[in-house]
């Protein structure tokens, strides 16, 4: 099964995805992270208001299997979380890339995006 | 390099999402986890079980050697019936958990863990080595030229029988723990009415040659049916939901079946056999710790192996561990089983689960955890 890469984000070898809006940027996970994760029972989110260093681990994704970090692919402060998450984690499985994200950033070192991979380079990463 | 059962092509083509297990590449599931357990439970499932190990035991000492060896009474089964029993240590820990069939008069067969085959044989081999009379029996490791599929749920009874067109019997006649030979595909196949899910179902021994095309026939006959391939995924979130002990997590060689709660299990009246003198000892003192269910009381991270019991009351130290931990895709929540000081095993005690440094609340539940009359109440209740 090839997984759905969308060319305008970016990503992180750990399978964050980052969509960047100005200085702000919207972090979830890929569709191939999710496919590998399985069913997604429980997000463990950060709280708005703390600052997070580029590959902190700051959130926590649960599937049936298994327990993994989730890690800020950038520095900053977190400035909001998906509220849906908590009711519906599916989401993470069923609409990665919209109704499945999970947390916003406002960066505190725009340069840092650079480092982000691109989606042709994720794409080369993830191939089997 | 990872062993693979005769199924891994049939596996590869279904798209399964295949992981590591005990050395084997096996699929952790196909369409999802909870997709496939619900399956099971509303419907049907089934299972590539070929990575377990067969053991046959033949002759007239059979019996005798097997009571000696496994906790539950050997004696008790006729030919054409099977049993869940224990191999034991000398302490009473649990080499392996096992299903005993006496196949025939004197052909008995174990189906014993993946993870378990060369250590299990290597202990029968060397039991047999030094009991008295050992050598009016043989013993046998068929595990490579064996493969099994298991078939669960409530709707398999109506259409397993497809496979068996020629067979004068019904493998749907038979009655739980029984096994009969059928034919398939002009050889005998040995059909159990067992299975490691709590739902009605049957367990299929076939030569390995003739597995897949067992595997192709069940899921034709149970399409109608809604039969879904299942992988180890929804096998161990099912299991944990009845509270059936997977090896490795609620046993091992220094854990008893009494303190794992199969005492049903263990027949302390046939005579002598391995491990009794302690197992009759603990039972009559009552083991110092017990397996214990528990449903978390909140909605939270999913329960995970190696995460610390605490009483609701506080304490200096854990009370326990957990051994099994996962969502419950049946009940929504979280459950799992757990080792704890004997006092806080009995149920509707308030404990603690410790997630990522947080005590979360839970509390201790009668076994299984899931029931099939709560599936009834709640389909009357949403009715």
């Amino acid at each position: 099964m090839s997984a759905n890469v969308p060319p305008e984000l970016k990503y992180t070898k750990s399978h964050e995805w980052v969509r960047l809006e100005g200085d702000t940027a919207t972090v979830g996970i890929s569709d191939h992270a999710q496919h590998e994760l399985t069913d997604v029972v429980f997000v463990e989110l950060p709280s708005v208001g703390r600052k997070v260093a580029a590959g902190e681990a700051c959130a926590v994704v649960e599937s049936v299997k298994t327990a993994s970090d989730i890690y800020s692919p950038l520095s900053g402060e977190v400035v909001a979380v998906n509220p849906e998450l908590a009711a519906h984690p599916e989401r993470v499985n069923s609409d990665p890339y919209h109704g499945g994200w999970f947390f916003q950033l406002k960066l505190a070192q725009p340069s840092e995006v650079e480092r982000l991979l691109g989606a042709d380079s994720y794409e080369k990463q993830i191939a089997p | 390099m990872l062993k693979r059962t005769p199924l891994y092509g049939a596996h590869q083509r279904l798209g399964a999402h295949l992981v590591e297990f005990g050395g084997w590449e096996m699929p952790l599931c196909y369409s999802g986890i909870i997709e496939e357990h619900l399956a099971v439970r509303g419907a049907a499932g089934l299972f590539d079980i070929s990575h377990m190990g067969e053991i046959s035991a033949r002759g007239a000492g059979a019996v005798d050697f097997l009571n000696f060896v496994l906790t539950n009474d050997a004696r008790a089964l006729r030919a054409g019936q099977g049993q869940y029993t224990i191999l034991c240590n000398e302490r009473g820990g649990a080499v392996d958990d096992l299903y005993l069939y006496r196949v025939d008069e004197a052909d008995y067969l174990m189906i014993v863990n993946a993870s378990r085959i060369e250590a299990d044989f290597a202990w029968l081999q060397s039991r047999l080595a030094a009991f008295p009379g050992g050598g009016a029996m043989e013993l046998k490791n068929r595990s490579g030229e064996l493969a099994a599929v298991a078939v669960q749920g409530p709707k398999v009874a109506g259409f397993i029988d497809q496979c068996f067109p020629a067979s004068a019997r019904t493998a749907a006649a038979l009655r739980k723990n029984d096994m009969a030979r059928f034919s398939f595909a002009g050889r005998a196949v040995l059909v159990s009415r067992t299975g490691y899910t709590g739902e009605d179902g049957f367990e299929i021994v076939a030569d390995a040659e003739i597995i897949e095309a067992l595997w192709d026939k069940l899921l034709e006959a149970g399409r109608g049916a809604g039969l879904k391939p299942a992988g180890l995924g929804a096998r161990d979130t099912l299991r944990t939901e009845v509270c059936y002990p997977l090896y490795g997590h609620e046993l091992d060689e220094n854990t008893t079946p009494l303190e794992a709660g199969l005492g049903f299990f263990v027949a302390l009246g046939k005579g002598d056999f391995m491990g009794r003198a302690v197992l009759a000892q603990q039972k009559a003192q009552g083991p110092a710790r017990k397996l214990a269910a528990f449903t978390m009381a909140e909605r939270s991270a999913p329960p995970r192996p190696g995460y610390s019991i605490w009483s609701a009351a506080g304490g200096a130290e854990p009370i326990g561990r957990v051994s099994s931990g996962t969502q419950s895709p049946s009940l929504g929540i979280g459950i799992g089983l757990g080792f704890v000081a004997a006092e806080f095993a009995h149920a509707k005690t308030a404990i603690g689960i410790e997630i990522r440094g947080r005590r979360v609340p839970a509390r201790t539940v009668p076994r299984p955890i899931y029931r099939r009359v709560e599936k009834d109440f709640k389909a009357a209740q949403s009715a």
